[in-house]
């Protein structure tokens, strides 16, 4: 596949406007700006463009809500909170192409009637932060932001909101509280961002990848984004693929792709030839696949299919040196410390779930503590107000379920069987 | 306790901050950043004196301080290493340099270095798993980090 999102990436200077714009940013603004916000709408609808941000919801179909909604302002939020561990794609556009969000971002306003948009960006990523503003300052000053844009007559204005630390913030409704000046936690829903959002008003929020697609759906139109990938997942992906692989990185592909072949044949297979043990498919969220599950093609259903998530695109591979509860107590470590804390099962259910893995990890762990974990997991399952709680036990049930003799080990030995590598990893 | 002002370029940047927002609340964040940067840590006087600034309860300001991990309230040593321990980088290393930063700077997790060079924080998933362990010192992203790796990106920080 030619590259379609990152087709820029490696131009040098692309942060700067003339070079962004000599090398064909902002070109699809005229086309664009100059349909009806009804057509632009219909375009991405027809081209089946679904959000890249974890969930997979149709982006035309969350758009239409938001501009049926007949109160203003409307908002678009883009999403560049990007923290779901495994998950680095976002940050080449952003620090390396940011015109090209820009570009989106105006165009997707133009689509739903927002005259304002923010960027939610983590405040980790303090040089895609800096780089962005600086791209937002070049835009208005070069008339591709503001009250016109270009003298089409349309309206658009950008800010770049800063985060200060904090996962569930890539949540959208803790994300839409954080802009507020809150703490970040979640909103019950109903009622939905799209009717009442930021500041109480119709918003829209989508992930950086999502919008990147815009300007090229609208260049190239809906049919050639539906030839690429599968029937129901279209369009290109970006994948990011990190542990145990040959070239780990960011790459560009059909959805659809065989995860075996993005492991094997795009990132050079398994260092020492080693066997999987395990892949994360998408984010830390996401259920671990077994080495039987690798011929799942990467696309939102196939993976559900699988007994995963597609996700955020963020692969982790794990080999058959690499302990399962040890990668598993990784996790559970993360969403303790990353619960909002707002839900008692998910505040106290991660919190023994750590626990009671980090016992068994460590060598304390009892005949039952395999039940407890299942039984703890059920506890938090659908009884909590935002989705980070079911993406914390996902790791927990799917690798109990899977690798149940690898913790059985732990047990009986009374202690890590994989501990040679770690202590040698600890020395080095 | 002397009195907490932001300085004239400060006040004109809380300006510019407050007329891209549609409510005084929504400016926050970005002042809590400004605060960090102008003041160094943002004690119990900075605080205050941003509730003040944008009208807010102080009782607010402290819950949202206090939620995310970015915003410091206490001293640290000259500058912050944040060392990635999330699973990529768990498998690329980072247990490594944690066990060399112990034996070379005698720096463990929430520690500062006795000539108050370095704090050492842990920090969740920096968005750099395909070239981990990564690290931010202060704002400064470093990947691809060794234990000798370390040492050569420390030198750089008095
Ligand atoms: C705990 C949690 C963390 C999330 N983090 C992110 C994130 O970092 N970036 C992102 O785009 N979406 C994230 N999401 C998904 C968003 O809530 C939302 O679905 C997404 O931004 C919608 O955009 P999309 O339709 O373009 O994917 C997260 C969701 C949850 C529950
Ligand atoms: S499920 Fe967890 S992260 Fe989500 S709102 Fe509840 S406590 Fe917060
Ligand atoms: S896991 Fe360390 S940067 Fe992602």
């Amino acid at each position: 596949m030619e590259p379609v999102l990152l087709k820029r990436i490696d131009i040098p200077g692309m942060a700067e406007i003339e070079t962004a714009v000599a090398n064909g940013a902002y070109a699809n603004l005229g086309k664009g700006l100059g349909m009806k916000p009804a057509d632009l709408l219909e375009m991405v609808k027809a081209s089946g463009l679904r959000g890249r941000g974890g969930a997979g919801f149709p982006t035309g179909a969350k758009w239409g809500f938001a501009a049926a909604d007949p109160k203003t302002p409307r908002y678009l939020v883009c999403n560049a909170d990007e923290s779901e561990p495994g998950t680095f794609k976002d940050r080449p556009i952003l620090e390396r192409d940011p015109h090209l969000l820009l570009e989106a971002m105006i165009l997707s306003g133009h689509a739903i009637g927002a005259e304002y948009g923010f960027i939610y960006i983590r405040g980790e990523y303090a040089d895609a932060y800096r780089i962005l503003a600086r791209a937002v300052d070049q835009a208005y000053a070069k008339g591709f932001l503001g009250k016109d844009i270009q003298g089409s007559g349309t309206r658009f204005e950008c800010v770049v909101h800063r985060g200060a630390g904090a996962y569930i913030c890539g949540e959208e409704t803790a994300l839409l509280e954080s802009i507020e000046g809150r703490r970040g936690q979640p909103r019950n829903k109903p009622p939905f961002p799209a009717s009442v959002g930021l500041f109480g008003k119709p918003t829209v929020i989508n992930n950086v990848e999502t919008l990147a697609n815009v300007p090229f759906i609208v260049e190239k139109g809906a049919a050639w984004f539906k030839s690429i990938g599968t029937e129901k997942s279209a369009g290109p992906k970006l994948f990011c693929v990190s542990g145990r692989v040959n070239r780990p990185g960011v790459y560009e592909l059909p959805m659809g792709t065989p995860l075996r072949a993005l492991i094997k044949d795009v990132c050079g297979g398994v260092p020492g030839a080693k066997r999987i043990k395990a892949v994360v498919p998408g984010g830390v969220s996401a259920a671990f696949l077994g080495p039987e599950d690798l011929d799942v093609t990467l696309d939102f259903e196939s993976v559900a299919a699988a007994g995963s998530m597609f996700g955020s695109g963020g692969v982790i591979v794990l080999d058959e040196d690499d302990c399962i509860v040890s990668a598993t107590l990784n996790i559970m470590r993360f969403f303790k410390h990353e619960s909002c804390g707002k839900c008692t099962p998910c505040r106290e259910g991660t919190y023994w779930l750590y626990n009671v893995l980090h016992r068994i990890e460590e060598g304390g762990g009892r005949a039952e503590d395999l039940a407890l974990l299942l039984d703890i997991a059920d506890n938090i399952s659908g009884k909590s107000c935002c989705p980070l709680a079911d993406g914390a036990i996902s790791c927990v049930v799917s690798s109990v379920k899977k690798f149940r003799t690898e913790y059985e080990r732990h047990i009986s030995e009374g202690g890590c069987p994989f501990a040679a590598r770690e202590a040698g990893a600890a020395k080095a | 306790m002397s009195e907490i002002v932001f300085s004239e370029t400060a006040k004109r940047e809380i300006e510019k901050i407050l007329s891209r927002y549609p409510t005084k609340g929504a400016a926050l964040l970005p002042v809590l950043h400004l605060a960090q940067e102008e003041f160094g840590v943002l004690t119990e006087g900075v605080r205050a004196q941003v509730a003040r600034v944008l009208d807010l309860p102080p009782a607010h300001v402290e819950g949202v301080v206090s939620f995310y991990t970015l915003f410091k309230t206490k001293p640290t040593g000259r500058h912050v290493i944040w060392l990635c321990q999330t699973l990529s980088c768990d498998l690329a290393g980072t247990r490594s340099l944690l066990g060399h930063l112990e034996r070379r700077y005698s720096l463990k997790p929430g520690g500062t270095t006795a000539d108050g060079r370095f704090t050492l924080t842990m920090a969740e998933c920096l968005g750099g798993c395909g070239t981990g362990p990564a690290m931010m010192v202060n704002w400064d992203y470093h990947d691809r980090l060794t234990p000798e790796r370390v040492d050569e990106v420390l030198k750089k920080y008095d």
